[in-house]
């Protein structure tokens, strides 16, 4: 068996159309669009524009997949958690280890896809919003390979809990511009970078972060991020011969979710479940669940669920992972959430950070604070399942980043000894 | 009074031979009983006021009126607020054009209908949603226009001719050219580029154009009065507030900055 045999290549298991596209407007059923200011909308249609035209040229997709697989390490694993699945007791659990990507989240399978498209739009300079850190590492990453000056937005409560991806950002030679308006937070960050894109959007290309935004971010994010469902598709027939029962993703903005999720849409038996930042608890205001305790807003550009008081003002989320800490979801989601195609689910702080301990000492995965959400959802959905069943959970991206975090909530319990 | 008053007030203006100021404040800045005063201050010397409506997320605008969103929400005011500062100024000024402006998810969280109806209520005139471009007027446009409420549109030097033909047709009322590619408060860009497209703009509609965006000097708004249909002052206005100390003085400000503003139309007309 040849090395390249071992990791069989998987991009003929891509399929390159567009499945359940919204309409030319970019909606979603009554969900998403392009509520942008009169400024942003030449921009965006000259984004859409370029990002149809590449998508129909296989040269494109060429050095997409190339860089995918060589420079990502794409396919990622589907990993039978065995150990895992023991513990919780119920049925067999998958985990799409998309942690294993360069960077250690899924996020750079879409900031690949855009730098190209920046570049081929002609953009020298790159700008992009962050929460966790994951997408402006993602983002500064490429910056780095393709030679682009990159600008990253970020709130200043994220730098201080995120501090070891800034610093990798700064490594990766992109300047760091903290966020203090509004909450400090990551829906701030979005709006200082629309701010700085609306003033230089003739040279600058804006990289967004999530499935949400204006059309046709929501898509073309959507679009990029596939192939981890795709694989993961692929890889469950592989490895158990049927697909999986159940399908499990953490949603802030989206972005893994649609990703592992769109390409099951179709597989009626599947169910799909998103999980929400639940934070203290969806009961009070203190999480993040938009879809589980918002209501239809515009904000950032689409019309999605939204965390907003009764005056439409935003509210302010919390969670202990700064990656689901956003107050709006994307409009999809939103929009399969309606139609019954999606089902809801939450975890709180204490439940992620339980699930975290245990997938970090039952398989030594130590898994990201965001993905751990899923997990916690997952392994509650997998309890009450059969053992011949199967559930498959984004492990969306790795805890390096949260060590800080971590060590702030665990330290004394570790120090003494976990058990 | 004529169900479309703003396009009065440019009739009016026009007679007079001159261009219309408008200008802007954030209602309930920096908070509600002050936002009073100084809205009816500026009114003594604006043909149109825009009623700012506060919002938590201020996407399309500078740090001046990010900061006056920021001091307005901080000290309660609601959106009930907004609507009882326009009425009051309606009831003093019969002929002033009101225009409430903001972003959509205000009047969407409200409900289309139910603000109109308050808005029309209060004596509104226009609407101006910076988040909802002609093309997603379809959640608003005929709610608007049942109500007698102008809908107004942006432009801004990335507009191509196609879409300055979509704010003729679905605009209303004026159109408002955002004279530079940036958010409220930058630096005014070069007045030959900005003559230059407002005249192109002109060409294609009957509408007036107003042109605002960096406009803070009495010279700037003379430069612009000479080829625009009207001026927007915005940020210069709001910052008075944080530049003077009480409301007396604050007003005082705006009056006499206001009026200087007001002189250099007239004069240059």
């Amino acid at each position: 068996m040849s090395l390249s045999d071992q990791k069989p290549d998987l991009t003929s298991i891509y399929n390159l159309e567009i499945k359940h596209a919204p309409d030319a407007g970019g909606h979603f059923g009554r969900f998403g669009g392009r509520f942008a200011a009169e400024t942003l909308m030449q921009p965006l249609q000259e984004i859409e524009d370029a990002f149809f035209e590449a998508w129909a040229d296989p040269a494109f997709h060429a050095e997409r997949l190339d860089l995918l697989k060589n420079y990502v390490g794409r396919s990622t694993p589907l990993y039978h958690a065995k150990h895992l699945s023991r513990e919780v007791g119920g049925a067999q659990i998958y985990l799409k280890r998309e942690d294993l990507n360069h960077t250690g989240a899924h996020k750079v399978n879409n900031t690949i896809g855009q730098a190209l498209l920046a570049r081929r739009m002609g953009k020298k300079k790159v700008i992009a919003e962050t929460g966790a850190g994951q997408h402006g590492v993602a983002t500064a990453t490429v910056a780095a390979m393709f030679n682009m000056e990159c600008h990253i937005y970020m709130g200043r409560e994220d730098i201080r809990r995120q501090a070891p991806n800034v610093f990798r950002m700064k490594l990766l030679g992109a300047n760091v511009v903290p966020v203090d308006s509004g909450t400090a937070t990551l829906k701030d960050a979005v709006n200082e970078a629309l701010r700085v894109w609306v003033a230089s959007c003739e040279d600058t290309y804006y990289i967004f972060g999530t499935a949400a935004g204006p059309h046709p971010f929501p898509l073309m994010v959507r679009q990029f991020h596939t192939v981890i469902g795709q694989e993961a598709r692929a890889q469950c027939i592989e490895q158990t011969g049927r697909l999986p029962d159940v399908a499990v993703a953490c949603v802030g903005g989206g972005s893994n979710a649609i990703g592992l999720l769109h390409p099951f849409y179709d597989d009626a038996d599947v169910k799909l479940v998103a999980v929400e930042a639940g934070g203290h608890g969806l009961d009070g205001d203190e999480h993040a669940a938009s879809l589980a305790a918002g209501k239809p807003g515009i904000i950032h550009g689409s019309l999605s669920y939204l965390l907003e008081d009764e005056e439409g003002q935003v509210k302010g989320t919390h969670s202990i992972s700064a990656g689901l800490d956003y107050p709006g979801v994307g409009p999809e989601l939103a929009n399969m959430l309606e139609a019954g195609r999606l089902d809801l689910d939450a975890a709180t702080d204490t439940q992620a950070l339980d699930a975290f301990k245990l997938l970090t000492r039952c398989e030594g995965i130590i898994p990201a604070l965001e993905s751990s959400h899923a997990l916690a959802a997952g392994m509650r959905i997998a309890a009450a399942m059969r053992p011949d069943q199967t559930v498959l959970i984004n492990l969306s991206g790795r805890g390096d980043k949260d060590m800080g975090t971590v060590f702030e909530l665990l330290g004394d319990e570790i120090e003494g000894g976990w058990k | 009074m004529s169900q479309m008053r703003l396009s009065e007030v440019f009739k009016r203006c026009k007679t007079e031979g001159r261009a219309a100021l408008i200008g802007y404040l954030t209602a309930g800045d920096p908070d509600v009983a002050s936002s009073h005063k100084l809205l009816a201050r500026l009114a003594s010397h604006v043909d149109i006021i825009e009623v700012g409506m506060p919002f938590s997320d201020p996407m399309a605008d500078g740090p001046v009126i990010q900061a006056a969103s920021e001091r307005a929400l901080a000290s309660g005011t609601k959106i009930a607020d907004v609507f009882a500062i326009t009425a009051e100024l309606r009831s003093a000024n019969p002929e002033l054009g009101i225009v409430l402006m903001g972003y959509a998810n205000i009047a969407y969280a409200m409900g289309f209908e139910t603000f109109a109806q308050k808005a029309k209520a209060a004596g509104a005139d226009g609407v101006l949603l910076v988040d909802i471009p002609p093309e997603e007027g379809g959640i608003c446009d005929a709610i608007f226009a049942a109500h007698g409420l102008d809908r107004i549109l942006l432009l801004s030097p990335t507009s191509t001719d196609e879409r300055i033909r979509l704010a003729d047709q679905k605009g209303t009322g004026f159109i408002y050219y955002v004279s530079l590619t940036g958010i409220t408060g930058a630096e005014m860009g070069a007045m030959d580029g900005i003559r230059e497209k407002t005249r192109h703009i002109q060409s294609m509609t009957d509408k007036p154009v107003c042109v605002g965006f960096g406009v803070k000097t009495p010279q700037q708004v003379a430069d612009v009065a000479a080829f625009a249909d009207g001026v927007v002052v915005g940020s210069h206005f709001v910052s008075q507030i944080t530049s003077h100390d009480g409301t007396d003085a604050i007003a005082d400000a705006l009056g006499s900055s206001a009026l200087a503003m007001h002189q250099a139309i007239a004069s240059g007309a």
